[in-house]
């Protein structure tokens, strides 16, 4: 599904990712864990095709396509979906008025995945405006069920969300993910930032990876990586030597 | 089966369109009375609904010697050249009696329409009673073939207590024309007044700055604005609230763009009486290199008046734009979404046929976005 080859990105000048190598495969979901500040969200914005990540040398291919150089809304509409951690606030833009403009001519879908995440009530609201953290996270998770993307990254998807609200989320994306369906027929992949491990109650994980610095550090199974974090903190893994 | 009402015809499709434009409906539908002034002559008064008289203001000064209190007391006959010139014609334009208790679920329609490159004058007086409900749609509306002309209109409205008076005007002028409107209204007891302004075409000059005076207690304000400058218009807007009475408030909201176009955007609320409250919304786009102006100014009295205002002029930010395009939009499309979403003022208190209309008149300029 997507393949990241040796990408190195600058933010403002300056290199935040240094040679990441990346790959998930159709129907797998991968996790992203590291220190705050370690480039995490630079890379799913660089991914996503963000104006201010800017790719300096590597290649990103997804489904077989090389999209380095392609403009954020084409890969949006090749598959790619983005749940942000901190969406703006768009004032005047009802949030409903944007999903039935991302519906096209299936308005009806939108509403009934808007009852589903408890956001009927949230669809004549400008979008994000004083939207709680649980609130913003249904939002996103909404936005992206109407997107369907194939392959799906998440930022911190629990983060701010209260244990009611997760279970719901956590339920959602792993729909969005498709597994519900088995590994060979899933068609959905997705790769989660997570600091907790808390969506890993919702969704299984296949494998897990570590960035340090703007490196990947190590790769391998996510709930035994968590374990170490919790255990020892980051800083094994920050001296830890480049595999 | 539309019933069309007398004093349309003759209009040519692309004057009808226009007006249409602005609101007016050609047909009797969903209207309870029109009016409609081409230049100086008035072509065309109904009203079927039995609470509300309509009237062009010369018969009504003739048929209601009370009148004339009513007649040059919201605006100073003396307060500039165009005052004086308004008040040295016969009087034309509209006055509207909606009596105690009466209320119209379809709005009133006036139209003022330019047909020739010359002056045309109105002096409109618009009157609830008490508890009365009274709803007006204004299209003000110049044809495609006039080159330049003026237009000066003058507006008294009275709102009594326990009354509402709403009026929505949208402007479809031509780029030639200077349009210079007088406008003051006084709200009593309980009484609310919403005021809405609509401008998405081409205008060479528009200089104005209604004032609402809240003398009755909780009496309440509303104006909004919804204004899109192009290349060559200038646009001196204001709108002004005096909080007199105690418990009154006022809203006072504009929602600006300009594509090269200079709009100077004022607003003004003045508290003077306990317990008062007022807000100002005061929001300017930049999508092309134009002049927005904001100049919202809070002026309270006493201790007990709470006022507040926020501003904002600039482009619309690229961090909105991404977030609407990894949902799939391209550049354009996440752009005019935002644009669209700005411009959406929902008006608390106007009936749906009335939102409908003004959201519709935001539509059709779309393309000039």
């Amino acid at each position: 599904m997507l393949n990241v080859e040796n990408l190195h990105v600058e933010v403002d000048g300056k290199e935040v990712i240094h040679g990441v190598n990346l790959r998930i495969p159709v129907g797998e979901t991968h996790v992203l864990m590291g220190p705050n500040g370690s480039g995490k969200t630079t890379l799913l914005r660089s991914i996503m095709g963000f104006s201010n990540y800017t790719v300096t040398e590597g290649q990103i291919t997804f489904r077989g396509r090389d999209v380095t150089n392609l403009p954020l809304h084409q890969r949006a509409r090749y598959g790619m979906g983005l749940m942000f951690q901190r969406p703006p606030t768009i004032s005047g833009l009802k949030l409903g008025k944007l999903l039935d403009v991302m519906s096209g001519g299936n308005p009806t879908k939108a509403h009934e995945y808007a009852e589903m995440m408890n956001m009927n009530s949230f669809l004549d609201r400008d979008l994000n405006a004083n939207f709680s953290g649980g609130e913003i996270k249904r939002s996103e998770v909404l936005q992206l069920m109407v997107q369907q993307p194939d392959f799906v990254m998440l930022d911190e998807p629990e983060s701010g969300v209260d244990l009611e609200n997760i279970v719901l989320i956590g339920k959602a994306i792993a729909q969005l993910v498709e597994k519900e369906r088995h590994i060979v027929n899933r068609k959905k992949s997705g790769l989660i930032i997570t600091h907790t491990g808390f969506i890993l109650d919702y969704l299984e994980a296949d494998t897990g990876h570590m960035l340090c610095n703007g490196e990947i550090r190590c790769h391998g199974n996510p709930r035994e990586i968590l374990k170490v974090i919790k255990e020892r903190g980051y800083q094994e893994c920050i001296e830890c030597a480049i595999i | 089966m539309r019933n069309h009402i007398d004093g349309f015809e003759g209009l040519s499709p692309e004057d009808a369109e226009r007006l249409e434009q602005s609101g007016i409906a050609l047909s009797s539908e969903n209207r309870c009375g029109s009016f409609f002034q081409t230049d100086q002559d008035i072509r065309h008064t109904s009203c079927s609904y039995e609470g509300i008289e309509m009237l062009p203001t010369a018969e009504a000064l003739k048929k209601y010697d009370w009148l004339k209190d009513y007649y040059w007391n919201l605006v100073d006959k003396d307060k500039d050249e165009y005052t004086r010139y308004v008040a040295a014609q016969e009087p034309r334009g509209f006055t509207i009696i909606a009596k105690k208790g009466s209320k119209n679920i379809f709005p009133l329609q006036t139209c003022l329409f330019m047909a020739t490159d010359d002056i045309q004058t109105v002096h409109n007086i618009i009157i609830a009673e008490e508890g009365a409900e009274l709803h007006l749609i204004t299209g003000c509306v110049s044809s495609h073939s006039v080159g330049q002309g003026s237009h000066y209109g003058i507006t008294e409205l009275y709102v009594g207590k326990d009354a509402l008076i709403s009026t929505t005007m949208i402007h479809t002028w031509g780029e030639n024309v200077t349009v210079v409107p007088r406008s003051s209204a006084r709200v009593e007891e309980n009484g609310t007044f919403l005021s809405n302004y609509i401008s998405m075409k081409p205008v060479k000059r528009v200089q104005m700055y209604p004032e609402a005076r809240l003398t009755g207690e909780n009496a309440i304000a509303r104006f909004s604005s919804v204004i899109l400058a192009p290349k060559g218009s200038e646009l001196d807007l204001g709108q002004r609230a005096i909080l007199e009475a105690k418990g009154s408030s006022a809203e006072l909201l504009s929602r600006v763009i300009t594509r090269g176009g200079t709009v100077i955007s004022r607003s003004h609320i003045i508290g003077m009486a306990e317990e008062t409250r007022g807000h100002i919304e005061c929001n300017g786009l930049i999508l092309e290199d134009g002049i927005i102006h904001a100049i919202p100014e809070i002026e309270g009295r006493l201790t007990n008046t709470s006022l507040s205002h926020e501003a904002s002029v600039g482009k619309i930010a690229q961090d909105e734009i991404e977030y609407l395009m990894a949902r799939g939009l391209s550049e354009e499309e996440a752009t005019a979404t935002i644009i669209r979403g700005f411009l959406d003022v929902k008006i608390q208190g106007l009936p749906e046929s009335l939102q409908r209309q003004i959201d519709a008149a935001i539509d059709a300029a779309e393309d000039g976005f």
